[in-house]
């Protein structure tokens, strides 16, 4: 008796906040999913980096920091993502420098899309991380040995990326960050829809559950 | 007892509520962490360090039912109260800033949640703690006789 009394407690808090988990992550969704009407902004700013097709209608939106180990480790997938659906996805890329000194690295990239190498310069940081973003050591000044494999102009790169312009820019991207609540990297949405639950699978069925609701064969 | 309850199992109920507090309390914890992400600051997880093992401890104590179970766990609720306690001082600024532990990380002031302008995560925990140590007290009092 009191053994099945336990066991049905136990089930019934375990069943209880399972339900309460999918039931906020549904407010959350449908939240956003207004956000994403309303205020499409917050998602996508004038300054954001853009990578695939304009007449894409899936928009993944990454809120991401240089110096995160998880984003570089996303980076291969989301491209993957990408090449497995030409022309149909994409990729923003928003700004949430939550590791200390952070910003130090978004300026430098920043500088680095002026030059027109935004994307070779942030596959340069991603690949040299471990060398410079070490959490008990972290060495920022590290960074700047790789920057010439990305083809760019190292010294214009030092003096533009003290725009004060790009303060703001950082700003922004994290005030938007905070008004959907991102409070960790890589956050990602598509269209506006928030990834539930962390792991390339789940980002994969997202992605793959907008695709057919955009482009229905 | 009056009502046919075996002298043995005398009890039993007060700490299946107790459990199913520190059950719910964990539960809620996780909640916050989990699903709504918020990042738990150090006082917090001094306070999670003394209520998680409850959950075990006092499951162990009620199968079968361990009078002594309040020895062990009685111990864990008050280092939890005390942190609760001094938590919501930090938290009401009663205790000034300067000398509160947490200059890294998430601040112990950062405020989650605020329900009826009183209820805290901090005051959640502090509730919870007080009616685990209220229960466990009644729980020695009721097979101490």
């Amino acid at each position: 008796m009191k053994y099945v009394l336990f066991a049905l407690a136990a089930l019934a808090l375990i069943a209880g906040f399972m339900f309460a988990g999918s039931y906020y992550k549904g407010k959350q969704a449908e939240k956003f999913g207004f956000l994403a009407q309303e205020n499409a902004a917050v998602f996508i700013r004038d300054h954001s980096p853009t990578l695939g097709s304009d007449e894409a209608k899936v928009y993944l939106i990454e809120f991401m920091d240089p110096a995160c180990e998880t984003c570089a480790a996303f980076s291969p997938f989301v491209k993957h993502l990408m090449n497995t659906n030409p022309g149909r996805i994409k990729l923003v890329l928003r700004y949430a420098p939550f590791h200390e000194g952070a910003d130090y690295f978004v300026k430098i990239l920043e500088a680095a899309g002026r030059q027109g190498k935004y994307w070779e310069t942030l596959d340069v940081m991603y690949r040299s991380q471990p060398h410079w973003a070490s959490h008990h050591n972290p060495q920022p000044e590290k960074i700047w040995q790789f920057l010439p494999y990305a083809g760019v102009d190292v010294e214009q790169i030092r003096k533009d990326m003290n725009d004060p312009e790009l303060v703001r820019l950082i700003e922004q991207d994290l005030a938007d960050a905070a008004a959907l609540e991102v409070r960790k990297t890589p956050g990602f949405f598509v269209n506006g829809k928030p990834l539930q639950t962390f792991g390339y699978e789940q980002l994969q069925e997202l992605v793959q559950a907008e695709i057919r609701a955009t482009y229905p064969e | 007892m009056t009502n046919g309850t075996p002298t043995a199992d005398r009890g039993w109920g007060i700490l299946f509520l107790c459990w199913l507090t520190v059950s719910i309390s964990t539960l809620g914890s996780l909640f916050f962490s989990w699903v709504m992400e918020f990042a738990p600051c150090v006082l917090c997880w001094y306070q999670r360090i003394c209520l998680f093992p409850l959950v075990v401890i006092l499951a162990a104590g009620l199968f079968p039912l361990d009078r002594r179970v309040v020895r062990y766990s009685l111990p864990l609720a008050v280092l939890g109260w005390l942190t609760a306690f001094y938590h919501n001082l930090l938290y009401a600024g009663i205790v000034p800033e300067t000398i509160q532990p947490c200059a890294r990380g998430v601040s112990c002031k950062e405020e989650y949640i605020d329900l009826f302008g009183f209820i805290s995560i901090p005051m959640l925990s502090l509730l919870s703690f007080s009616t685990i140590i209220a229960l466990l007290l009644l729980f020695k009092w009721r097979t101490s006789r």
